[in-house]
């Protein structure tokens, strides 16, 4: 008896959890536009500067203007799109499942993903680096860091790199949020932060005055647009999309908006890679 | 398998640090338990309260919320610095947050077991010129503590387990390097979770039975 | 319930003595609160900017309630799947049939064992390689927390049966009942009344254990609601105190229900000292 109550509640508990996805399933993302007017995106939600959720419960952020850019160029309005807030760990879930259409989120084209998902773009090469207090004049690079003390988000590995190739006696400290890394830096227990240059760019731009980011990049994260992995016209099409975004000035305006505050320099677009 | 032989090191490395943890936790929880509990009946109503409000406010609020007040609010706020070296610092700040949950749970059982023991027991003692310390700490707690072996070994093991959510102040014990090995070796999430999960089994059931034996050794007869 | 019999009444002279330790006491809370404060105060931590974004309505309707209701979702479902995986296992660990009872009692020994976030992160990271889908986070927690919690629910209701009197079950028989009826119709209600404060101790802490669900970016109280609130505002320490606050008001109503049932219940429960 009981059992067979415990198998029917999971059963429902695996479908309200959306196993299912979405109503209708389409080949590609340019047919879901085309015909439903609607997208769901994943983006990031607690990054601000790229992917942010506002009080108002809107999204913000340079990760979200290129989004709603692509969409529009799909024929999807912004009042067509549903943001989906999704993290590190499960944006490969999201788009397998069909939990969301595609994942503009901070989401670094590696081979190892592209096993599992396809990528658009990139849209945006960032590069690892260092977030220190704006009076902090000696830390200029990572070779600095001897004796320092530096935060990352936990289960990353740009510290770990730091540690390795740069700065042997550097000290790391893990914490579960950037936000959570920034008030220790700015409280001054903590000296630097790293990761992407664009994300920390995101923080400085929101503490004005007190963040610098030091602006000399160790390494290269190519940032793509994620979606199915055999969806090859909808690449294409987002390709196309990314294409226009960076030639008619938007994506450039579009960055100015979102971390331009921070004094952050504003790279050029860059090259897609279309496979 | 391969990832479990291959990382057998530093997999041993990171119980070894969950099993520190714990140990350093369990002595604090206990130390400071007792004297909750000595608080929580004391004559004075203001240590009452004040022990009653920590009690409820240190049980009630998830363990995470507990272990990043340790972590931004004692560590980077209140400015307390225990090392200079940043993973022994967090090592402390997670003793610390640990120690502030769990006391609050060893208090609760402490204080049932003071109920189960015979009031005639602390009004022989009084007769006898004792004070209130001298009744708690040599006649009351000893065979409040007796009483209350098995639920203190449930608290031990909770507290094990719960040393996985030191990862929150940066504390790398077993379940941060279990999730670094799932990153690294995808293929085998499987192999990984059932050999840490061996891991915490080993670690847990001993304990469960050493205390289930404890409690029959020590009851008291009555 | 009072202690006075672990010290006399005092005197005139003892409670001049007892009024000048309150003070000292209460002197000593004050430094400790003055300290809290000056020091928070030099980081800036009481800076007004902090704290009003917390008594906004549209933070309340984007970040605190949403997660709010994802941490009850949860727990909610949580709840229900660990009270029929411990009833299942509780009688599963009393039957008379050995391959039944020893299998039983290596599933409840093994999750009562093995760290939730463990849990979590397996059924999060291992859904693929084992059944071929990606659960959803929500799915990882409620598993974690059924498995967990189930194992103990299970304790407490064996615990339950087997403080029961014999007569109970021997009568049961007498009057003609088959085996499955005895356990369901007489020992399992009895035994679930019984427990029923521990039961709801094991609830406030699955509900507790939900922010673990933040591990895996289920959209918690603790995830949506500090990490979202703190994202905005750079305040993780006043959104920290505001979200433990709200789970401390919850559990304490939790805890006094529980308090209600134990004293209303006829019949004393075994320890109830609540796991962590």
């Amino acid at each position: 008896m009981f059992g067979r109550s415990l198998f029917a509640v999971f059963a429902v508990v695996a479908v309200a959890s959306g196993c299912g996805g979405g109503s209708e399933s389409y080949a590609s993302i340019v047919d879901k536009a085309k015909n439903d007017k609607k997208l769901v995106i994943g983006v990031k939600a607690d990054q601000p500067g790229l992917g942010l959720r506002t009080p108002d419960g809107s999204f913000t952020g340079f990760d979200v203007e290129v989004a709603k850019y692509v969409a529009k160029q799909l024929g999807v309005e912004p009042s067509g799109i549903t943001f989906k807030e999704t993290v590190s760990a499960n944006r490969e879930a999201f788009i397998e499942q069909g939990q969301v259409d595609m994942v503009v989120a901070t989401y670094s084209i590696t081979d190892a993903r592209k096993q599992k998902v396809s990528f658009a773009g990139p849209y945006f090469v960032a590069g690892q680096d260092l977030l220190v207090r704006a009076d902090d004049t000696a830390l200029t690079g990572p070779e600095a860091l001897n004796g320092k003390k530096l935060c990352s988000v936990a289960g990353s590995t740009p510290a770990q790199k730091v540690k390795a190739e740069y700065a042997k006696e550097v000290q790391l400290q893990e914490e579960r949020t950037y936000s959570a890394c920034v008030d220790r830096v700015l409280g001054g227990q903590l000296d630097a932060i790293t990761t992407d240059n664009v994300i920390l760019a995101g923080y400085a731009a929101q503490h004005t005055g007190k963040l610098k980011v030091v602006g000399k990049t160790f390494s290269t994260e190519k940032y793509g647009i994620g979606l199915k992995k055999d969806d090859t016209a909808g690449r294409k099409a987002i390709n196309d999309a990314l294409e226009k975004m960076f030639s008619d000035g938007s994506w450039t305006k579009a960055l100015q908006a979102s971390v331009g505050a921070s004094g952050f320099a504003l790279p050029q677009a860059p090259q897609l890679e279309r496979y | 398998m391969e990832a479990l032989l291959n990382e057998g090191g530093t997999i041993l490395a990171a119980f070894w640090m969950t099993v520190r943890l714990t140990a350093v936790s369990a002595l604090g929880s206990l130390v400071l338990g007792t004297l909750l509990t000595a608080m929580r009946v004391a004559p004075l109503a203001s240590l009452r309260a004040t022990a009653t409000v920590y009690v409820t406010v240190a049980r009630n609020t998830p363990l995470t919320l507990v272990l990043l007040f340790t972590g931004l609010g004692i560590g980077a706020n209140l400015g307390l610095e225990l090392s200079d070296d940043i993973a022994t610092n967090n090592f402390w700040l997670a003793v610390i947050g640990l120690t502030a949950y769990t006391s609050a749970f060893v208090c609760e059982a402490l204080r049932s077991g003071l109920n189960t023991v015979p009031v005639g027991q602390a009004e022989a003692a009084r007769s006898l010129g004792l004070g209130f310390v001298k009744t708690l700490a040599l006649i009351t707690l000893p065979q409040a503590f007796r009483a209350v072996v098995a639920p203190l070994g449930s608290i031990l093991i909770a507290l094990t387990k719960n040393t996985t959510i030191a990862l929150v102040v940066g504390v790398a014990e077993a379940s941060v390097r279990m999730r670094e090995l799932i990153e690294t070796y995808g293929d085998q999430v499987i192999e990984i979770f059932l050999g840490f999960a061996a891991g915490f089994v080993l670690l847990c059931l001993p304990m469960g039975l050493l205390f289930g034996w404890l409690s029959k050794r020590l009851a008291v007869a009555r | 319930m009072t202690y006075a019999n672990l010290y006399e009444r005092p005197g005139p002279r003892g409670v001049r003595r007892n009024r000048v330790l309150t003070a000292l006491v209460a002197l000593a809370l004050l430094a400790v609160a003055y300290v809290v404060y000056v020091r928070f105060d030099e980081k800036d931590q009481w800076a007004a900017e902090k704290w009003t974004p917390l008594l906004r309505a549209d933070v309340w309707a984007t970040f605190i309630l949403p997660g709010l209701a994802g941490t009850l979702a949860a727990a909610v479902a949580g709840v229900v799947l660990a009270a029929l995986f411990g009833l299942v296992f509780a009688v599963a660990r009393l039957s008379e049939h050995r391959w039944i009872r020893v299998p039983a009692a290596m599933v409840v020994e093994f999750f009562r064992s093995v760290p939730l976030l463990l849990l979590i992160f397996f059924a999060f990271f291992g859904s693929f390689v084992l059944i071929g889908v990606n659960i959803s986070a929500f799915a990882a927690v409620v598993f974690g927390l059924t498995l967990y919690n189930g194992s103990v629910i299970a304790e407490i209701i064996r615990a339950g049966v087997l403080s029961l009197p014999k007569g109970q079950r021997e009568a049961a028989y007498a009057v003609g009942m088959r085996k499955g009826q005895v356990m369901r119709l007489v020992l399992l209600p009895q035994a679930v009344k019984a427990m029923l404060p521990a039961l709801i101790s094991q609830f406030v802490v699955l509900l507790k254990d939900s922010a673990l669900g933040l591990i895996v970016g289920y959209d918690e109280l603790v995830d949506r609601g500090l990490n979202g609130i703190a994202a905005n505002f750079s305040n993780v320490i006043p959104a920290a105190i505001l979200i433990a606050a709200i789970f401390i008001v919850i559990n304490m109503a939790l805890d006094r229900l529980a308090h209600r049932l134990g004293a209303s219940s006829t019949r004393r429960s075994a320890s109830s000292a609540r796991r962590s």
